[in-house]
């Protein structure tokens, strides 16, 4: 069987695809961002001495996590109506992958707070800082830093679960993928293109991570 | 005719029942032919001659770069372009059994690569081959080093598996949203679906914990 490349097709809609990387982006941005928040906030409950804070936690990671986002993400966007929770596809997307992040999230931040010694907290309340302000300006930028290996992996497997949102027609990197392939036939070439703009993408995330690594790293 | 939800699960049983036993047979066929594939992924990352060791690792860096779900699709929709026809099942777990290959692959290097060099040089110095010291020495090491990390793989590739309902594998989650778009009880099936997932991961997860007790190195 011969079958020659012929990319053409695939450059003539190659904005499209970059659209849909843009989108897949944005996303994830704001996922992310969403998700950090909640994932602190768990992983200080997670962490927590109180049972009351500790269990409802446990609980959120438990079930986020061992549920497949696809799952999720359909139960967001075809159910939650029924329960008078309205939401666009773009908005629904976002939160679903919030809510799914900020439970990786919390996981991977509760490690970083474990890992900060004691000490730094007992300093802080040694030098009159209340308990809020031990934890912004001491304990969170310490955690961070404990944490960005499994961060940036974590990051860029996020970007990743984006082209879920194919799933319910947002018109991100895989549903442009898709649109093309039913247009042009030149199936083969557009999965190259777009699985290179992922690849690309995250290589490029990883490299963030890394210089972002080097920067903040301890000196020793 | 009574429309309970209850009653309506009795109902869709069969096919609900028929798609949780393809989902179960997606996951341990790619979670099977990923792992054999992995170890040997795995293998040429940690002791590969330098250009295959480049080879694999343009292999395994495409493939966790790339989205499972568009790693699906391209099987899919690339498989049958030019001209081997796969069926939506065997395609899917093909991606799948590849996406698994990669993360075994790297579980495998990086459970090698933590064994200290003493054990190897111990082993050359009582006079075993290389192959009697990754059978003795390292790999019985390596094995309780990536067991419990193995497990939860396989908990990723139980979600995985509702991937190919897109393509349009009869597996749990497509055949519940047939049975949604029969009795229109979306929160519920979705619900149901939701639940049966949940228990079969946690069950994994928790398998995962005790594994990881049992094979922990006393200290």
């Amino acid at each position: 069987m011969t079958y020659t490349l012929n990319f053409a097709a695939v450059w003539r809609s190659f904005d499209l695809l970059l659209q849909g990387l843009a989108l897949s982006l944005g996303l994830a941005v704001v996922a992310i961002l969403a998700g950090c928040v909640i994932g602190l906030i768990t992983a200080f409950g997670l962490v927590s001495k109180s049972v009351l804070l500790r269990k409802p936690a446990g609980l959120y990671v438990t079930i986020i996590r061992n549920t497949p986002i696809l799952v999720l993400v359909l139960f967001s966007y075809f159910a939650l109506p029924e329960l008078g929770v309205r939401l666009g596809k773009i908005e629904s997307f976002v939160m679903t992958l919030a809510i799914y992040s900020g439970a990786y999230l919390a996981e991977v931040f509760r490690g970083g707070l474990i890992a900060v010694p004691a000490g730094q907290r007992e300093a802080g309340l040694a030098i009159g800082l209340t308990e809020m302000q031990i934890r912004t300006s001491i304990i969170i930028p310490l955690m961070l830093r404990n944490v960005l290996p499994s961060l940036g992996s974590t990051l860029i497997s996020l970007f990743k679960d984006t082209s879920l949102a194919a799933a319910i027609a947002v018109p991100e990197l895989t549903f442009e993928a898709r649109k093309i392939n039913v247009e042009t036939f030149r199936v083969i070439e557009t999965w190259i293109v777009a699985s290179c703009l992922y690849v690309a993408t995250c290589s490029l995330l990883a490299a963030l991570m890394r210089a972002v690594e080097r920067r903040l790293a301890v000196p020793r | 005719m009574d429309f309970s939800f209850v009653d309506q699960i009795w109902v869709a049983r069969v096919p609900l029942l028929k798609g949780l036993g393809v989902s179960i047979s997606i996951s341990l066929l790619s979670i099977v032919v990923g792992t054999v594939l992995g170890v040997f992924v795995g293998l040429a990352l940690t002791y590969g001659y330098r250009p295959v060791q480049w080879l694999v690792r343009g292999y395994t860096d495409f493939i966790r770069g790339t989205p499972v779900l568009v790693l699906v699709l391209a099987s899919y929709y690339v498989l049958s372009t030019i001209g081997i026809d796969l069926g939506p099942f065997q395609a899917g777990v093909l991606a799948l059994a590849v996406f698994c290959s990669s993360h075994v692959g790297e579980l495998v290097r990086g459970a090698l690569q933590s064994i200290p060099k003493g054990q190897t040089e111990a082993a050359k110095a009582i006079g075993l081959t290389f192959p009697q010291t990754f059978v003795y020495v390292l790999g019985p090491q390596a094995l309780r080093q990536a067991l419990p990390a193995w497990v939860n793989t396989a908990a990723e590739m139980v979600k995985a598996s509702t991937l190919l309902s897109i393509i349009g594998v009869g597996e749990l989650l497509l055949r519940t949203q047939e049975v949604i778009s029969r009795t229109f009880m979306s929160l519920e099936f979705y619900f149901f679906a939701g639940f049966l997932y949940f228990v079969i991961n946690y069950g994994i997860e928790r398998f995962g914990r005790y594994v990881e007790r049992r094979t922990a190195v006393p200290s």
